[in-house]
């Protein structure tokens, strides 16, 4: 079986502000929320009531279509408030911390010697299954599917993404005791897709996994291409997906015996005077992780993962709960350029030829942009060709599963392979389209009645 | 300035006019709300303005063509400089491009404030092409009549830029050509006796004159071989007609300036080259077939000389490679292609109604673009369908 591979399609995008190898504390946060916008497709119900009294791994909501699923608090305290939007939308459960945070207290075992059903039941009691995902549909992994097999990504090839082999760095045993557990879940293997440029030994010499090695630029570090490129999923097959970063959690959990989603966030971005790693737990405010490291003059987007992907948060919000990076941008509005489209515009970073970008970069290798959140173009029907098939190296048509995306299609989205993607895949077709389609949203918003129709 | 044109303000009909301006000056500082936080700095105006710069090369050489073809024709070309020849030739084309903009361009305001949405630049390139490849003799009410004729039937109906069906501005030529044929083809269209700018009487030409274009003397050549004349009868070489001092439409013969312009879109990636390859691959593979086979002298002609005449070279490389029209899938773009070059060398050489066979090839092939792509799309669908039963198949093995 073929194990190392080469991505020729994609495109790195080269922006300032990458987080220095560095790790700084997170101040203390009196108040912490738990958002169940974090994660798609869940409608949340609710678990507790204000003034509950919660400790880290307390569940705190479930799914409502899957109430196996539970979502637990990331720290010890009260809950103070439950925050509701339009239509009594849950939008956060915020729970005032104590000084000393306690745990839920679960059972501390080796998953190589608990049989599938066990693991899952155990998983699904921590609160850590909703870091497992699936294809299709690109939702939380429903437990009552079998999957085929279990794909992980060791390396995360966005713009400005957190060094995995910097934070798996002496936790080598925590992570593959993490593996271990997936190894339980079904009957197929556990792939761990890595780059060629990891030496970390926590990740290049993990046990009872099949390693495959990934060579060249983004979009080779998402588990979308990675599984297309190893063993596409069919059609009625189920793969689950993970992230080494959440794998680490979970073998945290079966070796301490408790829920503690403590993490290391880059904090990157061109507005952010000194990228680095925090530990923190999920559910900080934003305010707290990023006091005093940004640069005030302009408004400015947060946004909770990477600049293609991630979820933009307000500023006076908290970090979702499957962060792992968070990424300061400015806003665009307000700058006007005249005539830009004209000009040669050596500051801005362009896939297309028709700018200067390459020739720049040729006399200046290590240059990164500081790009802010325009579209730079208006939105237009969909004109150049050829465009999404330079960045997506799966063997799927990207603009025609677009199309058959929006036009609401489903045999056709079907036939081309809706089953394999999830919107993530697309980022880098979104980033380089002249016409400023907003291909993510149309991938999900198919995914989501394509689930709905089968009854998923 | 914003709310007078706004909904509600004094002038707010002229909405999509305001933005159109305000668009074209500024670049929209409108951010992303959903998916991606950060965008590439292309956007269509700076693909639509490369396609203009591509064309400029043609149009230049064009009126500079056509002044001297007019000087040519009527005596005196010797005693012209530079740029009394250009500065007539421009004058004498300026006023189709004026009309073509003005047209297109109200038609497409007024569309784009019917539907209430952003005006689009699709028309910055279609205005353009469709004084190059008109004759220099047509009339230019003719010529408003078929801008909004095709700006109106041909794209407006099917929703505008990026939903056409057919190529804008060849669809153009092809509406004049059916409607209006004797002002579209023939020996007197192709270089103006009158006075510049449209004014002045019809000038005496000169004993020996005739303008009939190299496609015109290909089609009706009697004898032993095609002998290329220019206007006044003299012998017309390789040369001038790759460098494009013969009668045409006004930006079809400088087959140099179209290869320049070709090179720019090459390089800067907005052309496919898959396209532009196959049309000349194609054309070139018949011609070289007439060649073999060849029953008349026509068919004789070689490629080199056939690839230089007409509309040949400016179609493959600013029609065929259209986008929007043209196939999508890399493969597709191939056949799609080598389809065009092969059909406009058929329709030219072996049929007698029509001199040019480019026009019509683009039109025919641009029915079967998606067609094309339909094919290619279904192969990828077998793949993934056998990849499926294979592995089906396996699982059922393993029960």
């Amino acid at each position: 079986m073929k194990n190392n591979f080469k991505i020729t399609k994609g495109l790195d995008i080269p922006i300032t502000g990458i987080a220095s190898l560095e790790v700084v504390s997170a101040g203390e946060s009196e108040i912490w929320s738990v958002n169940p916008n974090d994660y798609h497709g869940v409608i949340p119900r609710l678990l507790v009531r204000v003034g509950d009294l919660v400790k880290a791994g307390t569940p705190v909501y479930s799914d409502k279509n899957r109430p196996e699923v539970l979502f637990v608090s990331p720290i010890s305290g009260v809950v103070t408030n439950i925050v509701r939007g339009e239509k009594r939308k849950l939008l956060n459960i915020l729970i005032k911390a104590d000084a000393q945070t306690e745990y839920v207290p679960f059972p501390i075992r080796n998953p190589l010697e608990m049989s599938g059903d066990e693991v899952m039941k155990t998983l699904l009691e921590s609160g850590l299954w909703p870091t497992l995902r699936q294809r299709p549909y690109d939702t939380i992994a429903d437990p009552h599917k079998t999957a085929r097999d279990i794909f992980v990504t060791g390396f995360d090839s966005s713009p400005l993404a957190p060094n995995y082999d910097f934070i798996l760095k002496g936790q080598g045993a925590d992570f593959q005791k993490g593996l271990d557990a997936l190894t339980r879940l079904n009957e197929g293997k556990v792939f761990l897709g890595l780059s060629v440029n990891s030496h970390a030994p926590e990740l290049n010499q993990a046990l009872r996994v099949e390693i495959c090695r990934f060579d060249g630029p983004h979009p080779a570090g998402l588990v979308g291409i990675q599984i297309n490129q190893i063993k596409p999923v069919n059609k009625g097959e189920v793969v689950y997906t993970a992230n080494a970063l959440d794998v680490l959690a979970i073998g945290r959990f079966f070796n301490q015996g408790k829920t503690d989603r403590t993490r290391l966030v880059a904090i990157t971005g061109p507005m952010v005077r000194k990228p680095c790693y925090v530990r923190c737990k999920p559910g900080i405010p934003m305010k707290t992780l990023l006091e005093g490291n940004v640069y005030k003059e302009a408004s400015l987007r947060y946004v909770s993962g990477n600049a293609l992907t991630g979820k933009q948060t307000e500023t006076d919000g908290y970090l979702s709960a499957n962060a792992h990076q968070v990424t300061v941008l400015k806003e665009g509005e307000g700058i006007h350029e005249m005539l830009g489209w004209a000009l040669p515009r050596l500051n801005l970073f362009s896939f297309s030829r028709t700018y200067f970008t390459k020739l720049v970069r040729r006399f200046q290798p290590e240059k990164a942009y500081e790009p802010d959140t325009r579209l730079l173009g208006g939105e237009r029907a969909l004109i150049m060709s050829g465009e999404y098939e330079k960045v997506f190296p799966m063997d799927i048509l990207p603009e025609h599963l677009t199309r058959a995306c929006i036009s609401g299609n489903i045999e056709r989205q079907e036939e081309l392979g809706i089953y394999e993607v999830a919107p993530e895949d697309f980022a880098l077709c979104e980033y380089v389209c002249t016409s400023k389609v907003q291909v993510q949203q149309a991938v999900r918003d198919a995914l989501e009645k394509l689930k709905a129709e089968n009854g998923d | 300035m914003r709310p007078t044109f706004s909904e509600g303000g004094k002038l707010s009909k002229l909405h999509s006019v305001f933005e159109g301006f305000e668009a074209f000056l500024f670049v929209p500082d409108t951010t992303s709300h959903s998916g991606v936080h950060i965008h590439d700095s292309i956007d269509s105006k700076r693909t639509m303005s490369w396609v203009i710069l591509a064309m400029v090369p043609a149009l230049l050489f064009g009126m500079y063509n056509t002044g001297y073809q007019h000087f040519l024709a009527i005596g005196g070309l010797v005693d012209k400089g530079f740029w009394e020849i250009f500065g007539w030739g421009a004058l004498a084309v300026l006023p189709y491009i004026v009309v073509s903009y003005g047209v297109g361009l109200g038609i497409e305001f007024i569309s784009a404030q019917i539907k209430k949405e952003e005006i689009q630049e699709g028309f910055l390139v279609t205005g353009l092409l469709i004084p190059l490849i008109l004759p220099i003799g047509v009339p230019l009410w003719m010529v408003a009549v078929a801008t909004a004729f095709s700006v109106v039937f041909v794209k407006e109906i099917f929703g505008g830029t990026g939903y056409n069906i057919f190529n804008v501005a060849l669809m153009t030529r092809a509406f004049l050509f059916f409607a209006y044929p004797a002002k579209m083809s023939g020996t007197s269209v192709w270089v103006t006796t009158r006075g510049s700018f449209g004014f002045g009487a019809v000038l005496p030409v000169v004993d020996g004159f005739s303008g009939a274009t190299p496609l015109g003397q290909a089609a009706s050549a009697v004898g032993d071989s095609v002998h290329f004349t220019n206007i006044v009868g003299q012998p017309l070489t390789w040369w001038d007609m790759f460098l494009g001092f013969e009668p045409g439409s006004i930006g079809e013969t400088s087959t140099l300036a179209i290869l320049i312009g070709a090179i720019f879109l090459i390089v800067t990636g907005i052309a496919s080259w898959k396209i532009i390859t196959a049309v000349f691959a194609g054309g070139i593979g018949s011609i070289l077939l007439f060649n073999a086979l060849a029953v008349n002298i026509y068919m004789a002609v070689p490629f080199w000389e056939q690839i230089c005449m007409g509309g040949f070279a400016f179609g493959a490389v600013f029609m065929a490679t259209d986008p929007v029209t043209a196939s999508r899938t890399e493969t597709g773009k191939w056949i799609y292609g080598i389809l065009i070059g092969v059909l406009a060398m058929i329709i030219r050489v072996l049929n007698p109604a029509y001199p040019e066979g480019m026009m019509l090839a683009i039109l025919l092939m641009n029915i079967f673009a998606k067609l094309i792509d339909y094919y290619v799309v279904q192969g990828n669908i077998d793949k993934r369908l056998k990849r499926s039963a294979a592995a089906a198949k396996k699982g059922g093995n393993h029960e």
